[in-house]
């Protein structure tokens, strides 16, 4: 008995720190100075030797390593390393899900086809190993969004290093996001017909329902209502600019159709998302002045005809066209979001400027979402959420974190994943 | 008089109604009617290439007496002329469904798969029906005759289309008049098969049409085994098949690639199919032709895009739009690649297309002589009956159509349908043609009258000046009829004449509004010139699109060919010992990497500056499900009897994406669905060649095995198939392995057996001569697999996925396992909770040869970026990263004695990028594959453009079709499903 009892402590003892989250780091308390690295700001501009200072999460100091001034605290060499803004990652629905084929764990589509009362936050688990994952490979920020229908909820954005969802939000309830329907739909194979797609005949259908909804939820906002209608009520923030909408559309005419109906429908902040076709009508894009949360570049072409390469060179396209662009992988599962870097490195290999690559996804996606005060760039008075890697970050062989710092807190860059590598690295060693 | 009229239905019935002479008859007495009928003055098509001027035919009892130039006519002849017309032999359609009961799908779905056949007494599977005679349901269905008369049809042979295996046929001759006695001219007129299950059975098996080509095969080694008596049950489908082995074989393959696929099977077996075609057989047409069979091709081609949204012509592929362009030309092709084809009405949705298409494909090139006897002699051939159809040679039935002139000509008008010596009037021979343009006074106003339409069956339009008046025409019996009204239906003019011979002039009695009876006459103006010309527009070919291999966007004009090259001063990343060699010139030829060194100097090889680029072997993905038809045979826990090489896709465009990602082998593997799958294609991706061009000669042997949620069927609600659980997957395995041992030992002893093929693979996995690549997740399956391995002597290859690989690392090098894994992928289902992006590097430092590899149609373009995370998770160097691509799935495949690394007299599959080979920053280049260059970013930009000029062309041919009238389909966007090991 004694000796199972014992047993059981030992496996429980071996097991306990494999399967919880990281310790949340402590509030910065002293100051932290890094030196020599080459930083690259996230706004484009790059400082070849650095010198970087913060405290009290805040950047105190961003400028040449030549400059002669007091380095303050604890000071990190980092000479031949890099030094970045913490990655953002728009549309997840990362902590919301964690094993996507055990429906026990999946909390993100929620029934109901126009729900923008449904909100992420409160679900999100702060303790996901997934989201832990990101760490490592420099995503230290998301917009947590929920999935699926028409209108699928409102997001929220945290930080990915919290003791749980109150203390991770840095923007509670920023947008909303709407689907906008499809001129195609796939053909129903299991009846017949075809695997396909083919003109969606319930097109205009579709989009009256969404102007219906926004229509009353607009007039409803005229009002003092007596009895709270949870929906139209959760609409209103995108009638005084207080929050976005984030409408997701790739066609060339959904794309137009959304953004001439929803400025026609008093929605003062409107974020395009997807955007397949957004190079088509760039011209359109920008005179509407309506940021891009661009689709990631690791995906095929939609159409066999299509070049190769075009979700690889598609952001460049956007920004070689004057737009102002983000990138996003809402559509790929949440574990792949540990590869924004990588998503923004490939356009480097279609000829764009690094840096303007990685302003995608830190200075670009931090405007976009809302939260350039704060994050997104390296600049004086911004929270030092940032990572040292030891090579070029947007590269899949030197992208190797050393450090990372969440408003200035360092934090672990162990995960479960970690864990269980030095565990078995450990037991061929015979450690 | 209704003394008369009921003699004269009396006669009309006696005489052409075949008595059967030795039935008793109560209803009159006997009479025979013994006259011959001839018909003379004709122009007669004996055969499309035996033509007689003014010639003679002379028919008595339903058949051809003689046809001649000068015919002795007996005394009791009949004689028809037919001074000015001609005379053809009826059409022959061997592919329809006539008067057979055709089964429909029950409605309904169960939840769980039925893997047991419902039958007793017949073969295991419930889709292989030899035994179904379409004689049994035979009902002769005189709606469906007429339409088929009126096309020109005299005989067609019917079958019931349902099954893998569907029993024999019943020929007809369209005899309304006669009785199923005469017209059923062969009730076992051939023997059917097909790809597609029955719809009216649930068994499961097979799900897939590799799964399909199994089951034909053991179908057939089943009936040889039976045959020689070593059953010891009945089985009423072998015997069916069996009894049915000497007729002709017709195969239901309905595309190109199918009829491949069934060729295949008859070669196996010594069988010559006839191959029911697609209509795309022209865009492989040597390998078609290769196939020594005759064909069946369907005249239906596809209705022209409706493009006119450019938003949504954006959804129609080069390819589709193409195929609409080039379609036309199939029968053409075939003639003039002297491949034997009937045509058949099959899949037409209306009888009226038939002629409409049989002369676009005239338009399009092909001969009339071919069409005719496409339409004749060879179906006739085909059913191995040409001396009594198909020709009017003597002897055969009296099964000929009257004609106005040439049958290929759009105006000509086809009076009547002889069947086994009986008359179908289509149009009254004697019918005069009053088609064309009139004038008409009345009361002082002057009408336009216009007739159209078909000759039997005019259509009138009446006009004041250039008003419309609304108006009806009757024509029957030489008398027309027509009325008209004017003052917005207010007045009513009506008219009635007969149509005499010698005026072309319509004139009879007119009764006016008022009721006044008068006279009229229509005076005519001019023939049918409006309409005539109407029709040229309609008939003229557009400009046909040159094929391209594989006949699709990207596909290439002509093949790729082996070229002398020479690549100076490059980076080149060996994959050996020798590691990276600066500044280093590599020369291709022969296919072969041929030389490897400094200064290299060839006489007339292309030379190609690498500075400052790295030239590397081609990437090799293990686990690849691109470039298939089907991945799962999910029908069975055991599928070792199916073959991923039955079912490559050579027009599959993850061939040329995975190209511009610097890969050139892969392995295609079966499906997750079953613990033992079925066996892999390995394919170099050489775009442009077929099926069989792209599987590497001497391909080593594997199979796939796999584990975990998948086969356990977890992640969907399926409870009814054994496994349910990992104790149940181990059951599987010892089972089968056993039943091999059992099965293989039978055989070495010399001992009759019932050849399996399941069983042969399995028994050379126990002999060592195929290799496994088993999907598997966790440490407890992975350990199980390897025990159950080491009971039966047989080693594990490769673990794909294999993501907890790292905790039993030991153990796999130990049992001599390679691993080919995912680079970071985890999180998607429970059992790869565990999985770590480390799992190469902990796997590779415990001495086992890792690869990482796709599973992934959008993964497997940037495998180089894949093998670069292998150094940012484990630390992995460079040169071992790269590897983990290049030579390591190589030696996993055992290819490595030729491809995988860069080393004199290894094939010539090398990539030239334009920077560091593992960088996210850099790009394929060239890919070459054995001295060809299949992918070149060069060559890519070219076919952008041209893709971009050959769609704008397409799109202004097809508005212009809209212009004029012509029926059109709505866009469509024909998606290839992307496959993993999940797809079912």
């Amino acid at each position: 008995m004694m000796k199972k009892i014992i047993f059981l402590l030992l496996a429980i003892g071996v097991y306990v720190p494999s399967m919880a989250q990281q310790t949340p780091a402590s509030k910065q308390t002293e100051a932290i100075t890094i030196e020599g690295a080459t930083a690259h700001l996230g706004n484009g501009e790059v400082i070849e030797s650095s010198l970087i200072m913060f405290e009290d999460g805040k950047l105190t100091f961003v400028g040449d390593s030549k400059m002669r001034i007091a380095r303050k605290g604890t000071i990190i060499n980092a000479e031949g390393k890099h030094v970045y803004p913490g990655f953002i990652a728009p549309g997840k629905s990362l902590g919301l899900v964690e094993v996507d084929a055990v429906r026990a764990s999946d909390d993100q589509d929620e029934i109901g086809d126009l729900i923008p009362h449904v909100r992420s936050l409160v679900a999100y688990n702060a303790e996901s190993k997934v989201v832990e994952s990101m760490r490592p490979n420099g995503v230290l920020i998301s917009q947590i969004a929920p999935v699926g229908g028409r209108i699928s909820g409102t997001s929220s954005i945290v930080q990915f290093d919290a003791w749980n969802w109150e203390d991770a939000a840095i923007k509670v309830d920023d947008g909303i996001h709407l689907h906008w329907p499809n001129t195609f739909r796939r053909g129903r194979w299991w009846m017949g017909e075809g695997r396909g797609s083919k003109p969606n005949e319930k097109y205009a259908e579709e989009i009256d329902e969404v102007v219906t909804f926004i229509k009353n939820s607009y007039a409803y906002g005229k009002s003092t209502p007596k009895e709270v209608n949870p929906a139209f009520a959760a609409m209103q923030g995108l009638f005084d600019g207080s929050q976005k909408l984030y409408v997701y559309a790739d066609g060339e005419k959904e794309i137009i159709d959304a953004i001439n109906t929803l400025k026609a429908n008093n929605i003062k902040d409107i974020v395009l998302v997807g955007g397949y076709h957004a190079y088509k009508i760039t011209d359109f894009i920008k005179k509407n002045n309506i940021p891009v949360l661009v689709q990631y570049t690791h995906n095929l072409p939609v159409f066999d005809d299509d070049d190769y390469d075009l979700p690889y060179k598609l952001p460049k396209l956007l920004v070689d066209a004057g737009l102002m662009v983000g990138l996003q992988n809402s559509d790929a599962e949440n574990f792949q979001t540990r590869n924004l870097a990588f998503y923004a490195g490939q356009i480097g290999q279609q000829g764009m400027d690094k840096e303007i690559a990685l302003q995608l996804i830190t200075g670009n996606n931090a405007k976009i979402l809302g939260i350039d005060d704060s994050y997104g760039t390296l600049e004086v008075g911004k929270s030092a959420t940032l990572f040292i890697s030891e090579g070029d970050a947007l590269d899949m062989r030197t992208n190797q974190l050393t450090h990372a710092f969440i408003d200035g807190r360092n934090i672990s860059l162990e995960t479960h994943q970690t864990e269980l590598w030095k565990r078995y690295m450990g037991k061929y060693d015979g450690k | 008089m209704k003394k008369i009229l009921f003699s004269l239905c009396f006669l009309w019935c006696s005489a052409l109604v075949f008595s059967q002479d030795y039935f008793p008859k109560n209803d009159g007495v006997k009479a025979t009617n013994n006259n011959y009928t001839a018909f003379t003055n004709a122009k007669i098509f004996v055969t499309p290439t035996q033509v007689i001027q003014k010639g003679t035919l002379l028919i008595k009892n339903g058949k051809v007496v003689n046809a001649g130039k000068s015919v002795k006519l007996p005394e009791n002849t009949v004689v028809v002329d037919l001074e000015g017309k001609s005379i053809y032999p009826s059409f022959i359609d061997i592919y329809s469904k006539f008067g057979v009961e055709q089964p429909k799908r029950k409605p309904g779905r169960s939840r769980s798969a039925q893997y047991e056949a419902e039958r007793e007494g017949y073969y295991w599977n419930d889709h292989i029906m030899p035994e179904n005679t379409a004689i049994s349901s035979f009902k002769y269905d005189e709606k469906a005759a007429k339409e088929l008369i009126n096309a020109g049809f005299g005989a067609v042979n019917s079958h019931i289309h349902d099954g893998i295996a569907r029993g024999t046929g019943v020929l007809i001759a369209l005899n309304g008049q006669g009785t199923d006695a005469n017209r059923i001219l062969d009730d076992r007129s051939a023997q059917y098969f097909s790809l597609t299950k029955s719809v009216l059975k649930k068994q499961s098996y097979p799900t897939s049409l590799m799964g399909a080509l199994a089951l034909l095969r053991q179908m057939y080694s089943d009936a040889n085994w039976y045959e020689q008596g070593n059953a010891d049950t009945k089985d009423r489908s072998l015997e069916a098949l069996i009894k049915n082995k000497d007729l002709v074989q017709i195969f239901e393959a309905k595309d190109k690639g199918n009829a491949l696929r069934a060729d295949k099977i008859g070669d196996a077996y010594g069988i010559q199919y006839t191959i029911l075609g697609g209509g795309n057989e022209f865009e492989r047409i040597a390998e078609i032709k290769a196939t020594n069979a005759k064909y069946i091709i369907p005249l239906n081609f596809p209705d022209a895009y409706d493009v006119s949204d450019p938003y949504q012509a954006d959804y129609v592929s080069l390819k589709d739009m193409r195929f609409w362009n080039q379609a036309p030309t199939n029968p053409k092709v075939l003639a003039d690649n002297g491949v034997p084809f009937s045509l058949t009405a099959y899949d037409l949705k209306s009888m009226s297309k038939f002629k409409e298409n049989l002369l676009k494909a005239i338009t399009y090139g092909l001969s009339k002589t071919k069409a005719l006897e496409a339409l004749t002699t060879i179906p006739a051939q085909i059913l191995g009956k040409s001396d009594e159809l198909g020709s009017l040679t003597s002897g055969a039935h009296a099964n000929f159509l009257i004609t106005s002139g040439d049958i290929f000509d759009k105006s000509t008008i086809l009076y009547e349908n002889w069947v086994q010596g009986n008359k179908n009037v289509i149009n009254n021979k004697d019918t005069k043609d009053i088609r064309g343009d009139y004038s008409i006074a009345l009361e002082g106003n002057s009408y336009d009258i216009s007739i159209t339409g078909e000759i039997s069956k005019p259509k009138i339009e009446v006009k004041k000046d250039t008003l419309k008046l609304p108006s009806k025409l009757s024509y029957k019996n030489n008398w027309v009829t027509f009325s008209f009204s004017t003052d917005k239906g207010e007045k009513n003019y009506r008219m009635t004449g007969a149509v005499v011979a010698d005026s072309d002039n319509l004139s009879g009695r007119l009764i006016l509004p008022d009721g006044t009876e008068s006279f009229f006459t229509a005076t005519k103006k001019s023939g049918l010139a409006e309409t005539k010309k109407r029709e040229r527009n309609a008939s003229k070919a557009h400009e046909i699109m040159p094929v391209t291999y594989p006949n699709v966007g990207y596909g290439y004009k002509t093949k790729p060919k082996q070229e002398t090259l020479l690549f100076k001063n490059a980076t080149v990343w060996t994959s050996e010992d020798a590691g990276i060699l600066e500044n280093t010139d590599v020369l291709i030829k022969n296919g072969k990497i041929t030389k490897i060194g400094k200064d290299l100097k060839s006489a007339g090889a292309k030379v190609i500056d690498a500075t400052g680029k790295h030239l590397t072997a081609g990437i090799i993905d293990e686990h690849s499900h691109i470039a298939a038809l089907a991945v799962n045979e999910s029908g069975h826990n055991s599928s070792a009897e199916v073959k991923m090489e039955d079912v490559v896709d050579p027009e599959h465009m993850g061939i040329y994406h995975s190209l511009a990602g610097g890969v050139t082998s892969l392995q295609l593997l079966h499906g997750s669905a079953n613990p033992i799958g079925g066996r892999s294609a390995i394919l170099k991706l050489k775009w442009g060649e077929d099926s069989d061009g792209l599987i590497y000669d001497n391909s080593p042997k594997f199979i796939k095995f796999a584990l975990g949620e998948n086969v356990k069927q977890s992640n969907w609600g399926s409870y009814s198939r054994f496994p349910q659980t990992r104790m149940g997957v181990e059951q599987v395995f010892t089972n089968y392995f056993q039943r091999a041992k059992e099965y293989d030992a039978k055989k070495k002893s010399g001992e009759p057996y019932r050849y399996d093929e399941e069983m042969e693979v399995l028994a050379e996995i126990l002999n060592g001569e195929r290799f496994i690549s088993c999907h598997s997740y966790v440490q407890s399956e992975i350990n199980m697999m390897m025990k159950v391995a080491d009971k039966f002597g047989f080693r594990l290859n490769t673990f794909t996925h294999i993501l907890e690989g790292y905790k039993v690392a030991d153990k796999m090098a130990e049992h001599g396992a390679g691993a080919g894994t995912f680079s970071d992928w985890w999180a998607y289902k429970y059992e790869v909770n565990d999985a770590i992006p480390y799992n190469a590097a902990i796997m590779q430092s415990q001495g086992i040869t890792v690869a990482i590899n796709s599973d992934d149609r959008e993964m497997i373009r940037r495998l180089n970026q894949e093998a670069a995370k292998t150094m940012k998770y484990g630390g992995m160097s460079e040169l071992e990263a790269w590897k983990m691509v290049t030579i390591n799935p190589a030696k996993l495949l055992h290819i490595d004695n030729r491809v995988g690394s860069i080393k004199e007299g290894k094939d010539a599959d090398v990539v030239l990028w334009s920077g560091h080979p593992l960088s996210v920053y850099s790009k394929a280049e060239k890919t070459i594959i054995e001295g060809a260059v299949y992918f070149d970013l060069e060559k890519d930009k070219m076919q952008r453009e041209a893709i971009k000029k050959e769609r704008s062309q397409l799109v202004k041919m097809m508005l212009k079709e809209k212009d004029s009238g012509n029926k059109m389909q709505g866009p469509k966007q024909r998606t290839k499903r992307n496959f993993t090991c999940e797809s079912l």
